[in-house]
């Protein structure tokens, strides 16, 4: 492992090893920061066009109901109003995940959110007061608002072509369970539930649709996939994909929720053809909650087993998943949850059975993680619950299970590169594991808790108010791209000018986590540039590259390795016509600060710009102008699911110290030490936000944040009721990156950004669990769900107690009787 | 609905220029600064006062614009992200939001650099638990806001924390 020093200021470091000034794992800041910091920056809610109108969407606000018809006739009375859109007026084209989506909805209802009518006007007043207007007939249907109402007999069905309300199945084996039970010493068995989260981008959902003169159609647009966007759009809205040009303006968040067409946008653009003029959309934030889609809800019940050394033997998994009323690609989570219960840890026998199921809730999309965090929440806490029984610290039993560098999983993936262990020791050390981790806590609460336990309220001279514990949970997850389509590759097409400076179009899209700055520094880091010369243009369709999009934790990685490439050939074409033009052997030369130089000694021959001046005026009249389209040495999986789906895999550890208030239930994060293997850090202030942001994120769905449905309808469309983590909740956190260096990364970095969220809930999960010796199994764990835990486990204590004095008392009469009671 | 005739004449001060609006009895101060001004460096994230995007000062307090009226503001003074720095050189605060990585998706930025800017004015040594508390009514996805603060407090200590 190269240990680094850090430069002050220059953003530039030294490698110890090699004596070399680097970029790489500097920490500079994001290009991007300084005109977001003045306000400058032009997000989708400030672009106003010339004649521009303002749509607005009727949603249906009723879980399950035919239409039996639409007057729009006082809508399009109204003064202002240009527009007023019914499936009379577009064609329909099924279009989502499950071809279960129209932009518009014809013939029933299947959520709340579902669109019915949409209007543009002059002002947003004016579309807003429309939309009122507008009569719709409904004529309800019973609504099916679980899982488990849809799976009964005689539900009734919510889309046609399923009669079963089960759009999707899936499963998966490796193994085999039988022979798994049989080697077990120990099985635990639980369900864990997990709720829907929304993703709450401060900036709000939206779209900017115009036609030209020439029927070209250009989207100010926030997709986090610009390319299969076009793909797609192109058949819901008739507009050949050649002639779609998508621009992509800064992005107030993403976090997955941009990875699915949603039907506003082709509503937007039906608009805009309907009128000939502009039109803009911005959801409103009870819109933003009640119409984006959420993280996914899921039931999973998990069996699994150990020997009495704490190996591991087997997983059962079966999971329901809450689709709601439409498909988006969210139902493919269980893709993603499925390497988790096959490859966290090493596991000889897992078997993995998944039932997507309709409702009239509303429904999920993608969200950071992608089903991980719910299956890590099942999983890290099941190991708790196993080191429980065999009485193993659990870090001893997920280091006895960790996986060693070069070890392929049951599920195919190869660990070229493994910090699974490196990060457990990590981050237990950090947080002072060894004496912070007490066993014997749980049993003086759990006597404190019997000795108040009459009354169940606490005896404040017998047991303290308030008690700590400390929990871990680790992740696995993809750390070079997911080959989920025939490529998971990125181009880039660079450009160094005469002046030296640098312009890389990276297929890459930037949604604020930084990776126009991580490109910016690999490519200056090839080219012996200052990062401010390099610009890096990923906003526009017409002039990008290919990329699969922005999701998996890809982007460093992909288009890192894209870039860096491309850099490479430049550098090539540079060094040459250095030599040429300095009369030298071009290996003798090297690049540094902006200057060709003598690569034994350092001394500055020529800036950059005069020697690509030299090629343009020269002889030869050549520019540098390279590309490069990257494609991960990755597969597809199978049908089996099985197969290298990524480049390489990611790792980490989290460590949470918690408080929890036996008065009250409310648990407070006191700390969290997080380990991660990232294979290198690129841009270490980058890298660190992505962290911390992350385990904001992760304890906000550990304790705070539910998106409330009770009968299909959402109870707390507001941040009021909508809890997100603020600065009074962020705790002491204490981060160290493992760098294992993955061979196939760019600079040897792998990809990081959902990672982070992952196993913060298990981790709190496990040290409430070690503070209180309550198990929760359901997120998010409120105040209410802890105290109840906490007055059920008195209860069972007092009788327990009973018991055992009873059986003292009998022994006590009878000798060689009575026994032991475990709790 | 806007409607010509309901609109009232006002007139105050924006980062230290007077403006004259007629403005809709029902305008917020947002919509006013935003879409009259077209000062969009005031970001609305929520329009219920729940999310700070869109902090500003009004007389050196710092309030949720989109919880003021246009027409409440006659007289005063109002500053906004924009009228911080001057003419391409970033106000030190602004700096230190981006020396120590506090900017992700910027969106909650204007909102959160105006916030610790009245916490400064009031308080130019604040603690790290006076910053949390300045900053609590300021949401943020991105972040975790632990450079958020160390950016505050590096500004409260005379400049941006380069390490």
């Amino acid at each position: 492992m190269i240990k680094t020093a850090v430069d002050a200021g220059a953003g530039s470091i030294t490698g110890r090893k090699t004596g070399k000034k680097t970029l790489i794992g500097g920490r500079i800041p994001k290009l991007d920061a300084p005109e977001k910091v003045a306000g400058l920056t032009r997000y989708l809610e400030d672009i106003k066009l010339p004649r521009m109108l303002y749509g607005k969407i009727l949603f249906a606000d009723r879980p399950h109901a035919r239409i039996v018809g639409i007057d729009t006739a006082a809508a399009k009375a109204m003064h202002g109003v240009r527009a007023v859109l019914t499936t009379a007026d577009i064609e329909l084209v099924p279009f989502g995940f499950g071809g279960d989506n129209t932009a518009l909805k014809t013939g029933k209802v299947t959520c709340i959110r579902d669109e019915v009518a949409a209007v543009a006007a002059d002002t947003p007043e004016i579309a807003a007061a429309a939309i009122l207007v507008i009569k719709v007939i409904y004529e309800d249907l019973p609504a099916v608002t679980s899982p488990e109402e849809a799976l009964a007999d005689g539900a009734p069905v919510i889309h046609k072509k399923t009669p079963d309300n089960v759009p999707f199945r899936f499963d998966y084996l490796h193994g085999d369970i039988e022979q798994g039970i049989r080697e077990s010493d120990v099985i635990v068995e639980d369900t864990y539930t997990l709720q829907r989260a929304a993703h709450c981008c401060l900036g709000r959902a939206g779209i900017i649709a115009r036609f030209e003169a020439d029927g070209r159609l250009t989207l100010h647009s926030l997709t986090q996939v610009p390319f299969s966007y076009k793909h797609d759009l192109s058949r819901i809205v008739g507009v050949p994909p050649e002639k779609i040009r998508v621009l992509q303006p800064p992005i107030g968040g993403a976090f997955g929720s941009k990875l699915d067409i949603h039907p506003f946008e082709p509503i937007c653009i039906f608009l805009a053809r309907a009128t000939g003029r502009p039109v803009q959309i911005v959801f409103t934030r009870e819109e933003e909650f009640l119409a984006t889609p959420t993280r996914q809800p899921m039931v999973i019940h998990l069996k699994s087993g150990a020997r009495k050394d704490g190996t591991f033997t087997f997983r059962d998994v079966r999971m329901t998943l809450d689709n709601g009323g439409r498909t988006s690609w969210g139902a493919t989570t269980p893709w993603i949850s499925m390497r988790t219960f096959s490859s966290l840890y090493r596991v000889p026998h897992v078997r993995q059975h998944v039932d997507v199921v309709y409702t009239n809730n509303i429904y999920a999309c993608a969200f950071r993680g992608y089903g991980n965090p719910q299956a890590t929440f099942a999983l890290e806490s099941q190991i708790d619950q196993l080191a429980d029984r065999l009485g193993m610290d659990p870090l001893e039993i997920r280091l006895k299970n960790a996986q060693e560098p070069g070890e392929t999983t049951g599920q195919g993936m190869v660990l070229g590169t493994c910090g699974l262990a490196e990060c457990l020791k990590t981050a237990a050390r950090n947080a002072g594991w060894d004496v912070k981790h007490s066993p014997l806590r749980k049993t003086l609460v759990r006597d404190a808790l019997v000795r108040d336990s009459n009354t169940l309220v606490r005896d404040s001279n017998l047991a303290p108010a308030r008690v700590c514990g400390m929990g871990m949970a680790s992740l696995f997850h993809v750390g070079g791209g997911a080959k989920i389509q025939r490529s998971d590759g990125c181009g880039t097409m660079l450009k160094i000018d005469d002046f030296g400076g640098v312009t890389v179009q990276t297929g890459a899209s930037e949604i604020g986590q930084g990776s126009e700055t991580v490109i910016a520094q690999i490519v200056a880091e090839e080219l012996g540039l200052p990062v401010s010369n390099i610009r890096v243009l990923n906003s526009d369709s017409d002039f990008k590259p290919w990329d699969v999009g922005v999701h998996a934790s890809r982007t460093t990685f992909i288009a890192g390795n894209s870039a860096q490439r491309a850099a490479r050939e430049a550098r090539g074409k540079l060094m040459e016509g250095a030599g040429r033009h300095l009369h030298r052997n071009p290996d003798e030369l090297d690049l540094a600060d902006g200057n060709v130089t003598d690569r034994a000694t350092g001394e500055p021959l020529e800036s950059i710009g005069k020697i690509v001046r030299s090629m343009h005026f020269g002889g030869k009249h050549e520019m540098i102008m390279t590309s490069h389209f990257y494609e991960p040495p990755s597969e597809m999986p199978d049908q089996d699911h099985k197969g290298n789906v990524s480049a390489c895999y990611a790792f980490g550890t989290h460590v949470a110290e918690v408080e929890v208030d036996l008065d009250t239930g409310v648990v407070r994060v006191l700390g969290i030490s997080a380990a991660h293997d990232v294979g290198r850090v690129i841009n270490r202030m980058g890298i660190e936000g992505q962290i911390e942001g992350g385990i904001a994120q992760g304890i906000g769905y550990a304790l705070y944040e539910e998106v409330k449905v009770q009968g299909g309808r959402v109870l707390n469309p507001t941040f009021t009721d909508y809890k997100l983590v603020t600065t009074r909740e962020v705790p002491e956190l204490k981060i160290e990156f493992i760098e294992t260096h993955d061979p196939a990364g760019p600079h040897g970095a792998k990809g990081v950004a959902e990672a982070p969220l992952v196993p913060v809930a298990p981790a709190i999960a496990n040290a409430i669990f070690n503070a209180t010796g309550v198990r929760i199994t359901e997120l998010p764990m409120t105040p209410e769900r802890v105290l109840a835990k906490l007055r059920e486990a008195r209860k069972t204590l007092v009788r327990e107690t009973l018991v055992r004095e009873t059986l003292v008392r009998d022994s006590n009469l009878a000798p060689g009787r009575g026994g032991d009671i475990h709790g | 609905m806007r409607q010509v005739s309901d609109t009232i004449d006002v007139a105050f001060t924006v980062n230290g220029e007077t403006v004259h609006l007629s403005v809709s009895p029902d305008t917020s101060l947002v919509d006013a600064l935003r879409d009259d001004l077209e000062l969009t460096g005031t970001k609305q994230g929520c329009g219920e006062g729940e999310c700070g995007a869109c902090s500003v000062l009004l007389n050196g307090k710092v309030v949720n614009s989109c919880l003021v009226l246009a027409v409440e503001c006659a007289g005063a003074e109002v500053l906004t992200i924009e009228g911080l720095g001057r003419m391409g050189k970033l106000h030190p605060l602004q700096d230190a939001f981006v020396q120590n990585g506090a900017v992700q998706c910027g969106f909650c930025t204007p909102g959160m650099v105006m916030a610790a800017y009245a916490l400064l004015q009031e308080n130019p040594s604040p603690s790290e638990a006076d910053v949390r508390r300045a900053l609590e009514g300021n949401l943020c996805r991105c972040t975790g806001y632990r450079k958020i603060i160390d950016a505050v407090m590096a500004a409260a200590n005379g400049g941006p924390r380069h390490d």
